[in-house]
């Protein structure tokens, strides 16, 4: 216990003095929750749209005028030919082009029946996806009007129609920001506390000061506890930092229980620090650490549901993402702080973290060897 | 000429003899490929959803049959009251609950309407909307099939085409950025660090007292990563041409002669780092907050530009990866050639010009 006391002190002691630290320690949770947020904004708005109309009637200007109050679209160019409007989508000033044909009114009116053409610039697939499904809404919805307009009243009645009405759960406003703070500040925990543990004991590798320590009688498992509660403490830190500025300027308010956040945090961050301590062992130079370090997290980031749904992965992608800690923190992030969830919800997960964090820091206690 | 041969064949021993760094370097953009590719998509299937149907009628059940024959959901289990939908989204096990109010069918067929609730869980905004708008197009089939016999007037109907990407596939729009990632991080970091290690080892010195050019000395720190770097590009171009199905539509040389010109921008960069910079750790740190990150979110093709605030696009603008992006879409997906990117390319060879000469005048023969 006392062997402990005192390697604590000394870790302390080099964690405050090294600036660059403190300032990461500082300066990421800030920076991360400040700029990604406000930069990961996926909500799909401020569409470009140019429209070519070679109709130029009423029925067609109300049309326009119908999707540009939407508010999704922003009309970029009007008139022209089809041409120029893919030229536009050729220089990126435009994502999507709806043509309207000659004679749009008049045979709508007269034929029951006329085409619309919309062309998507569909390289970025989600964005495409939804703009097509947005434009094509609207244009549903204006054609019922056309309907109302021209038909007595009572007539629609007569046909059965299913009223679907569809509410948002959990995030009523749809704010995109609301889903990317809790990822964010779940992949702030794990770099801080993988990058940090394994820089450190790579680091006394290489300035050569591990050979001291391996030469006094310190147990394997105190060295490794000396340099797991230390880092552990600035996870809990950090965390606390990150939650603070979420609420300060998103206004995100944990609707679970605090207690069960950070007991899962206190689990998760054992488990990531073992992780860092198994790449420590693994490597010699600060250097290989750090691109080992950034090839994983580069892998667990994109593989942790935060970019992009899991349940979409193929089967054995999905399998690969059980074997990722941060996925699970993202996820129970996700359900504590949004949905209000409980220990029991979140029961298999902190057990599966805790399965991690034994595998992890007892792997790296027998990797770790005091003689070379 | 002879001396700066020797010079690089150095080089080349120092990286070639780091094999866990050089195995990271290779295997970094090979995985990031194949994650990009198969793992990540940004279209929706196999979601799990629920469903609460009070009525049990004919009705409800052809619904929900066309539901759960769509590829688009999982019918994870049939529930039987409110307080199982909650549970159940609290759990994460759903992401989107169908309901049918009572007496479906009756009310469809005699009073000509019916209730359906469709409730997501939006705090995941886009699935929710998505998944919304499919369960819509689902049920609004149904109707419409229903009410074969009567046809409605005025039809609009619309076609949607895809461009380019007509299945609406990620990789798309990952395989330029991920070449943008990989340049980066091969050119500026590597660089920058490989010189700052000299320094802090203090074989600079011994470099610097040689009679050979101190400009040569670094000049020649750079050309073993270009090598590495174009390296890099050709297996990117060719894992996604053969393994993900994405062709080149425009000129493979047009497309060489750009990502030399992108490297060539990330080595001066990573000069420059080196330059000011004197231990390895500040020189990954800046270049990893400074460059890698930037690169991540202003590249646009991680976050969408368009929708930041208007002083993070202006921003944007001084990204060199942002334009290295906008050139490789535009050869490799679009098709185009110089015509269409010329602008792009100037500023490129601007920003490699400023930070050229910017390198040379800060650069010190002697120590202090």
């Amino acid at each position: 216990m006392r062997t402990i006391r005192f390697l604590l002190q000394k870790e302390f002691k080099q964690i405050f003095r090294n600036k660059s630290i403190l300032a990461m320690i500082l300066m990421m949770p800030l920076i991360q929750l400040l700029i990604m947020p406000l930069a990961a904004d996926y909500e799909v708005k401020n569409i470009n749209l140019a429209v070519v109309d070679n109709d130029h009637s009423t029925y067609s200007q109300n049309l326009i005028t119908k999707i540009t109050a939407s508010g999704y679209f922003k009309l970029q160019s009007y008139g022209g030919s089809f041409k120029e409007a893919f030229h536009l989508i050729e220089s990126d000033k435009a994502d999507l082009i709806l043509e309207i044909s000659n004679g749009f009114e008049r045979n709508l009116v007269r034929e029951n029946e006329q085409k619309l053409f919309v062309a998507v610039n569909a390289i970025n697939g989600t964005k495409a996806g939804l703009g097509g499904a947005y434009l094509t809404n609207i244009i549903t919805n204006f054609n019922n009007d056309i309907r109302l307009e021209w038909l007595q009243p009572g007539k629609v009645n007569t046909i059965p129609q299913i009223e679907i009405t569809s509410t948002n759960w959990f995030n009523p406003m749809m704010n995109y920001k609301v889903f990317m703070v809790p990822g964010i500040l779940a992949i702030l925990v794990t770099m801080v506390g993988g990058f940090l543990s394994a820089l450190n004991i790579v680091k006394e590798k290489e300035v050569g000061t591990i050979e001291q320590i391996n030469v006094t009688p310190i147990k394997k498992h105190h060295f490794i506890l000396g340099k797991l509660i230390p880092f552990w403490i600035l996870g809990n830190v950090v965390f606390s930092i990150g939650l603070f500025v979420s609420w300060l300027i998103y206004g995100i308010v944990p609707l679970g229980n605090l207690l069960v956040l950070y007991s899962f945090i206190w689990v998760y961050l054992l488990a990531v620090l073992g992780f860092g301590l198994l790449v420590s062992t693994y490597t010699e130079t600060q250097q290989q650490a750090m691109f080992i370090m950034f090839f994983f997290m580069m892998i667990f980031i994109l593989m942790g549901g935060l970019f992009t749904s899991i349940d979409s992965m193929p089967a054995w992608a999905q399998t690969v993402t059980k074997f990722n800690p941060l996925r699970y923190l993202i996820e129970v992030m996700r359900m504590i702080i949004l949905k209000g969830s409980g220990w029991k919800d979140i029961s298999v997960h902190l057990m599966t973290m805790a399965l991690f964090a034994i595998v992890l820091n007892t792997w790296a206690v027998i990797n770790y060897k005091k003689t070379s | 000429m002879k001396q700066f041969i020797i010079f690089v064949k150095k080089e080349f021993y120092h990286v070639l003899r780091d094999r866990k760094t050089l195995l990271i370097l290779f295997g970094m953009p090979v995985m990031q490929i194949l994650i990009f590719g198969f793992a990540l998509t940004n279209e929706v299937k196999n979601s799990k959803i629920a469903i609460l149907d009070n009525s049990k009628d004919m009705i409800s059940q052809q619904i929900i049959d066309k539901i759960s024959a769509s590829n688009y959901f999982d019918i994870e289990k049939t529930v039987s009251n409110n307080q199982q939908i909650e549970s159940a989204f609290k759990e994460g096990k759903i992401k989107l609950a169908v309901i049918f109010s009572e007496n479906f069918n009756h009310n469809l067929l005699h009073q000509n309407k019916a209730q359906l609730q469709i409730i997501a869980d939006a705090t995941d905004p886009n699935t929710a909307n998505t998944l919304t708008n499919y369960v819509s197009a689902i049920i609004f089939d149904y109707q419409t099939q229903l009410n074969k016999t009567t046809t409605l007037p005025f039809n609009i109907t619309t076609e949607v085409k895809m461009l380019y990407n007509p299945q609406l596939k990620g990789v798309y729009n990952f395989v330029p950025g991920v070449m943008a990632m990989v340049l980066m991080l091969v050119s500026v970091m590597m660089t920058a660090i490989s010189i700052v290690k000299e320094k802090e080892t203090g074989t600079m010195e011994i470099l610097l007292v040689s009679p050979f050019k101190p400009a040569l000395v670094i000049l020649s720190k750079a050309v073993p990563y270009l090598f590495l770097s174009l390296v890099n590009v050709a297996s990117i171009l060719l894992l996604s041409v053969y393994v993900l199905d994405l062709p080149i539509t425009g000129s493979i040389v047009l497309l060489f002669a750009e990502s030399v010109l992108f490297i060539i921008t990330c080595l001066t960069l990573g000069i420059f780092i080196s330059i000011k910079t004197n231990s390895q750790q500040v020189a990954m740190l800046i270049s990893l907050m400074g460059m890698l990150l930037p690169t991540m979110m202003f590249s646009g093709f991680m976050f969408p530009i368009e929708n930041m605030p208007v002083p993070l696009q202006v921003i944007s603008n001084i990204i060199p990866a942002k334009w290295f992006y906008i050139i490789v879409k535009a050869i490799m997906i679009k098709g185009l050639g110089f015509s269409a990117i010329w602008k792009e390319t100037l500023i490129l060879g601007g920003i490699t010009l400023f930070f050229f000469v910017l390198s040379l005048k800060s650069f010190k023969i002697r120590l202090e």
